[in-house]
């Protein structure tokens, strides 16, 4: 196991959600390494645990049995060292984007006039600068995800944790989103466990796709992406991309036909 | 410049500003916006519509008095209601007695407020103290205020306490459920959000579900503060030797129904302009829920 800042290890970690008198297994002894500052996709069937897996990571959730680390250190409830974007829209409604931005700095004490300048750089890196003092109510869905993924980063976490965050957004508002996310994490350097059913998007961002089973989730396939970077979004139609889609797509088919 | 942007986008380019999408050319006729659900109408349509009401009861009142269908002891004539305004105000009493009112609902309604909104909060957070308070409190809160007063009187009196006891007994319960709910209401998510950020649990309740509670919060006083005025009158119905709900009950024994009628609209004045207060209070302190 790294102790490494940004390294994620996920050891035989396994989640068993009981209601009443049903349980539910959702995650059976999943086991994987993320390297600091790799970016990570985990695409999975519906309702294998692919949520459930990073709210564990994130300290929301507790397993069943089995660990995370971060850099080393166990995980056991959740802080700020790991950022979270979620795919429902949390933006806080009673605070304009700036201070939705600069939240978790406040909540660390850091002073005005520095939180001003993290604030400003991450408005500027995800191109919103001149809707510092709007509510989050005021912006489109895209430009919420936008604030979302400043505001985590803002944070300096050393890991991001984001659980389809663009999968409310129409196609075209993802692509945008798509492109900024590699621009932003190029910058920022930072460790990213990115959760998506779109399988162009876990290509196009991941160093690595990590493909889950139907419930309980368990790794079934890990797959590098060599493809270098910066990526256009052009190679969606090159033969190396759609040679690794073919491979994702196949081993996604296996799972869900076996859950019918 | 401030333009109000609309809350759909369907582009959402990088670096463009939002497109502020124009209202489409208005080709409706006026009475089909009016039978639209959720339709927006013009701000001199709903004044109209409001103030038909009013000249409709006011004329109903006027016909029915000046017309002599109705015999004065039972419904006043309206320039009688507006004499006797003027004559309890000229010598004072009617300021005495407005203030006398105002101080009881203020005092009951503040107790009340200072209480049920930490103790609401907490109460829709955290489910020990919930469990804790809610077989209590629903069991009072389902007691008619009525019955309690015989008791009030015996053990705090007749003074201005007894009264002030009545309007919080008659918001207190209700307004901690209501807050509660408020509290329960707010979106996990949003609970979640804050810790990713750092925020310790402990301090959820305050920096995370107050604030998400807030709207909600108010516009829970502002329907309770009604109540309490409805109260204020069984309170001095009862027991009191002051107070609008006072004098009302007076002209009744001395058969002055412009006195009663008198009261009534003061009452209803007062309710208006604390409902007004409140909303104002909401768009200053929640303008992000507007
Ligand atoms: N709070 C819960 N109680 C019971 N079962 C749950 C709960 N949350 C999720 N599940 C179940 O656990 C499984 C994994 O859920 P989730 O992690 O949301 O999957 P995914 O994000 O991959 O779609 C699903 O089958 C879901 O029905
Ligand atoms: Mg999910």
């Amino acid at each position: 196991m790294s102790k490494a800042k940004g390294s994620l290890s996920v050891n035989g970690v396994s989640l068993v959600y009981s209601a009443g008198e049903k349980s539910v297994l959702a995650l059976d002894g999943i086991s994987f390494e993320v390297r600091p500052n790799e970016f990570t996709v985990i695409v999975g069937p519906s309702g294998c645990g692919k949520s459930s897996l990073l709210y564990i990571a994130a300290g929301l959730t507790d397993a069943t049995s089995g660990h995370i680390h971060t850099g080393g250190q166990m995980v056991t409830g959740p802080g700020a060292d790991r950022g979270m974007v979620f795919q429902a829209y949390t933006l806080f409604p009673w605070l304009t984007v700036r201070n939705n931005v600069g939240y978790g700095l406040k909540r660390k004490g850091i002073a005005a006039a520095e939180r001003q300048k993290v604030v400003d750089y991450y408005l500027g890196e995800v191109g919103l600068a001149a809707f510092a003092d709007h509510y989050p109510k005021q912006l489109s869905g895209g430009m919420m995800q936008r604030v979302a993924i400043a505001r985590a980063l803002a944070n300096d976490p050393d890991i991001l944790l984001m659980d389809e965050p663009f999968g409310a957004l129409d196609s075209q508002t993802r692509h945008t989103m798509q492109r900024l996310l590699l621009r932003v994490w190029e910058h920022a350097q930072k460790t990213v466990a990115f959760v998506t059913h779109d399988i162009d998007e876990a290509i196009l961002l991941g160093d690595r796709v990590i493909v889950m089973t139907a419930r309980p989730g368990k790794v079934k396939a890990d797959i590098r992406i060599d493809i270098p970077r910066p990526r256009d979004p052009e190679i969606v139609l090159e033969p190396e991309f759609i040679a690794i889609k073919r491979r994702i797509i196949n081993e996604l088919r296996d799972e869900i036909d076996e859950t019918h | 410049m401030i333009r109000k942007p609309l809350r759909i986008f369907r582009s959402d380019a990088l670096y463009a500003e939002p497109a502020f999408v124009k209202p489409m050319n208005n080709k409706r006729s006026l009475f089909q916006t009016f039978v639209t659900p959720f339709g927006d109408i013009p701000a001199s349509a709903a004044m109209i519509a409001g103030a038909i009401l009013w000249i409709a009861v006011l004329g109903a009142w006027a016909v029915a008095t000046y017309g002599g269908y109705v015999r004065d002891m039972f419904l006043p004539v309206p320039d009688a209601v507006v004499r006797r305004a003027i004559t309890l105000a000229a010598d004072g009493s009617l300021f005495v007695h407005m203030w006398s009112s105002i101080k009881v609902v203020l005092l009951g309604f503040l107790v009340s407020a200072a209480i049920s909104v930490p103790l609401g909060l907490y109460m829709g957070t955290y489910r020990i103290v919930q469990a804790a308070l809610e077989p209590m409190v629903n069991f009072i809160r389902y007691l008619p205020v009525t019955s309690l007063v015989p008791l009030f009187i015996l053990w705090i009196g007749i003074g201005i306490e007894q009264r002030i006891t009545v309007i919080f007994f008659g918001t207190f319960f209700s307004q901690l459920v209501m807050i509660a709910d408020e509290a329960r209401a707010v979106s996990r998510d949003l609970v979640n959000a804050s810790y990713t950020l750092g925020t310790k649990r402990s301090e959820a309740v305050w920096h995370v579900i107050f604030p998400a509670a807030l709207p909600g919060i108010i516009n829970t006083l502002r329907v309770t503060m009604g109540w309490a005025w409805t109260y204020l009158v069984v309170a001095e119905l009862v027991a009191a030797n002051s107070g609008l709900g006072f004098i009302s009950l007076k002209a009744m024994r001395g058969f002055q129904v412009d006195t009663i009628f008198l009261a009534i609209v003061l009452i209803g004045l007062l309710g208006l302009i604390s409902d007004l207060f409140f909303r104002y209070l909401r768009r200053r302190l929640a303008p992000w829920a507007v």
